[in-house]
């Protein structure tokens, strides 16, 4: 069972979609529990592979394609994961702010997101703070990022806080900002709960706000 | 291809800064590429919000800023500059509001020309609002309307150059870059990338016939400029941003087939080869654009630059004055002494060019590649393709084959994990089919960009 993980995890790290739902379904097939092939084949090889990133040994394009291979791997499951209750770390929103077209960062943070095993809902660029709080009563994240690269379009980081206050949503979201000209001293002034100057710091933050 | 290039037009001892063949002159005088190199300022807002309500105070704050730089202009005796107002999205979205600040700005250049004798231009950029999900069609429709007017309008209210940091082939382009997918790139920046330069600077440079201002080029930022910044954080590979830099010239030089005569603009690097292949005149940036972002080529970007750029700063106050006003002055003396090496003759020139080039182009090789005797080299090889998609993979070949012998003879620094990156380049390149049409069917079938919808651009 653990050599089944083990090449399950190796797999993440590599990106190799076809060799990972292959060893996924030998798994299930061979009723290794799904929360297990979540946990310690597919979340521990991106893990892994996280830490090789840290220590400079490899550059995002192999993360975001071991990304990718999770995601597809978690799509095959998912069914199975619905039905058994396992439910993901924890799920997010995210978005860039109304006004503002830019969506590298932003792209970079959710498949970070993804890859320490939240499920995210991206609104895309130019999201105003009505489609932000449409997002917050239809999904009910844990994590909310807004996203802003332009000094004129930070402020609209502050609107959509203040909008998600007056509709009373405050207190149900934890809120990260970033972006080139953001700083902690102003997300503290707009209220937010946290800002991180990277996409793996942004994905770390969150982790630690649903541990 | 309108207007045909095929071949480089400077020997190294003649490709030097302040000087190009075919200089770009205004009616007021102010020339560029003609033996000085000149500022060129850019600046942006602070924070804070852009709307109906806000705009008197966006009118002030570009107004005192335009002023305050001009002022410290005529205090150094700055024998000319040129100041770029890039709009923002909002003043794109609301033409009028661009049209308004470039008046506003312009007419301030005017009081001091006519005052203090401070002859300047006004380049005017707007956002390419195309990429906006909502936009129907690349060359048609409320967001290409909205754009054109903007010059046209622009040009009236006192504009002199016209550009652009133009987005077509980034819907691509962009996944290209997090997953330093080539052949993506080679399809983003050589194929759509090229098909949406001609159009839209088909149509600039009528524009700027119709009302006499000059049609002066794009820059390859949205792709070249933003593999750099990645690279920078270590996010990807550097030698993936340099190959990118080189792919981008014939993206570029499109506007110049198309009639675009320059100053090309500062953010685009690749500067260096349009200059190499058109004769015309470039605005570059280096460590004077360190308030907007970091890069690996402070120095080299002045080697044969003709407009010296700060590419963007705030307008926040520092111990010196408002920023745009610092920036102008460190604009100022880095021309006032390489204006100054050209009065001691050519060979006072070519020291300072090679020392600019030399101080930078061992650490990284993305400054390797702006080396004016690569950049020479590599245009050769570039203007060997038969068309733009032959000649961006021609490109990146050539690129590729300079930046591994350069590693060998230790010419540049590449750290032992980039280097297998060469080799995997490379591999992807030469897997590319020889026919366009194949290789652009077989990129629409794989699409993994969101992105990208082949109908705007007619696909």
């Amino acid at each position: 069972m653990q050599e089944l993980l083990n090449k399950i995890a190796i797999g993440i790290e590599k990106g190799n979609k076809k060799a990972v739902l292959e060893d996924v379904q030998a798994a299930l097939d061979a009723n290794i529990k799904v929360e297990s092939i979540m946990n310690d084949g597919l979340i521990k090889g991106m893990e892994e592979l996280g830490a090789k990133w840290k220590r400079n040994e490899v550059f995002v394009p192999e993360v975001l394609i071991a990304a990718r291979t999770l995601t597809a791997a978690l799509e095959a499951i998912k069914p199975i994961l619905a039905q058994q209750g396992v439910k993901p770390k924890g799920k997010a929103v995210i978005g860039t702010v109304k006004g503002d077209l830019h969506d590298i960062g932003k792209n970079l943070v959710k498949m970070m997101m993804v890859g320490a095993g939240f499920e995210v809902v991206d609104l895309g660029v130019d999201v105003s703070e009505a489609k932000f709080i449409e997002a917050l009563e239809e999904n009910q994240p844990d994590i909310l990022l807004l996203s802003a690269l332009l000094t004129t379009t930070m402020p609209q980081q502050k609107a959509v806080i203040d909008a998600i206050t007056a509709a009373q949503l405050r207190d149900k979201v934890k809120i990260m900002v970033g972006g080139a000209p953001v700083t902690q001293e102003f997300a503290d002034e707009i209220g937010a709960d946290a800002y991180t100057q990277d996409a793996a710091s942004a994905a770390e933050r969150a982790v630690k706000f649903v541990s | 291809m309108g207007k045909e290039f095929n071949k480089v037009l400077y020997d190294l001892d003649s490709f030097v800064y302040g000087k190009s063949l075919y200089p770009v002159k205004l009616k007021n005088g102010l020339e560029i590429g003609g033996g000085l190199i000149l500022p060129e300022l850019n600046f942006t807002l602070p924070n804070m919000l852009f709307n109906e309500s806000t705009f008197p105070k966006v009118i002030e704050q570009y107004r005192s800023i335009i002023d305050e730089a001009c002022k410290r202009a005529v205090e150094l005796s700055v024998p000319g500059f040129v100041a770029e107002v890039e709009l923002l999205p909002d003043a794109t979205y609301r033409p009028e509001w661009g049209i308004e600040i470039t008046k506003v700005v312009r007419e301030v250049m005017y009081e001091y020309e006519q005052k203090h004798q401070l002859k300047s231009g006004l380049r005017l950029t707007p956002v390419d609002i195309r990429e906006d999900l909502n936009s129907e069609h690349m060359w048609h429709g409320e967001f290409w309307d909205k754009i054109m007017r903007i010059f046209e309008e622009g040009a009236k209210a006192g504009a002199d150059f016209l550009s652009i940091e133009s987005i077509g082939g980034k819907d691509v382009h962009d996944e290209a870059i997090m997953y330093c997918n080539i052949k993506q790139s080679i399809f983003g920046l050589g194929v759509l990338g090229c098909m949406d330069m001609k159009r839209l600077w088909g149509s600039i440079t009528e524009i700027a016939e119709k009302t006499g201002t000059v049609s002066a080029g794009d820059t390859a930022c949205g792709f070249a400029n933003t593999a750099m910044v990645l690279a920078d954080r270590g996010y990807i590979p550097k030698v993936f941003a340099a190959v990118i830099r080189v792919l981008a010239v014939v993206r570029s030089l499109v506007a110049y087939e198309e009639g675009a005569v320059g100053p090309h603009k500062d953010c685009g690097y690749e500067g260096v080869y349009i200059k190499a292949i058109t004769g015309t005149p470039i605005s570059m940036e280096g460590k004077t654009s360190a308030c907007a972002h970091l890069s690996p080529v402070g120095n080299i970007a002045a080697a044969v630059a003709d407009l010296w750029s700060n590419e963007s700063v705030q307008n926040l106050k520092l111990l010196g004055g408002m920023a745009p006003t610092v920036y102008m002055e460190q604009l100022a003396y880095d021309c006032r002494l390489m204006n100054t090496a050209t009065k001691k003759g050519h060979s006072a020139v070519l020291l300072l060019r090679d020392l600019l080039t030399d101080s930078d182009s061992y650490y990284d090789p993305q400054a390797y590649v702006l080396r004016p005797d690569v950049v020479l080299k590599l245009s050769a090889e570039i203007l060997k393709g038969k068309d733009h998609f032959e000649r961006t993979k021609l490109a990146g070949l050539a690129a590729i084959r300079v930046l591994r012998e350069a590693y060998e003879n230790k010419e540049v620094l590449i750290s032992e994990r980039e280097v297998p990156w060469l080799d995997m380049l490379q591999n992807e390149i030469e897997s590319i089919p020889a026919d366009v049409n194949v290789f652009t069917q077989e990129m629409i079938e794989g699409n993994t960009s969101a992105k990208f919808e082949p109908k705007k651009y007619d696909l």
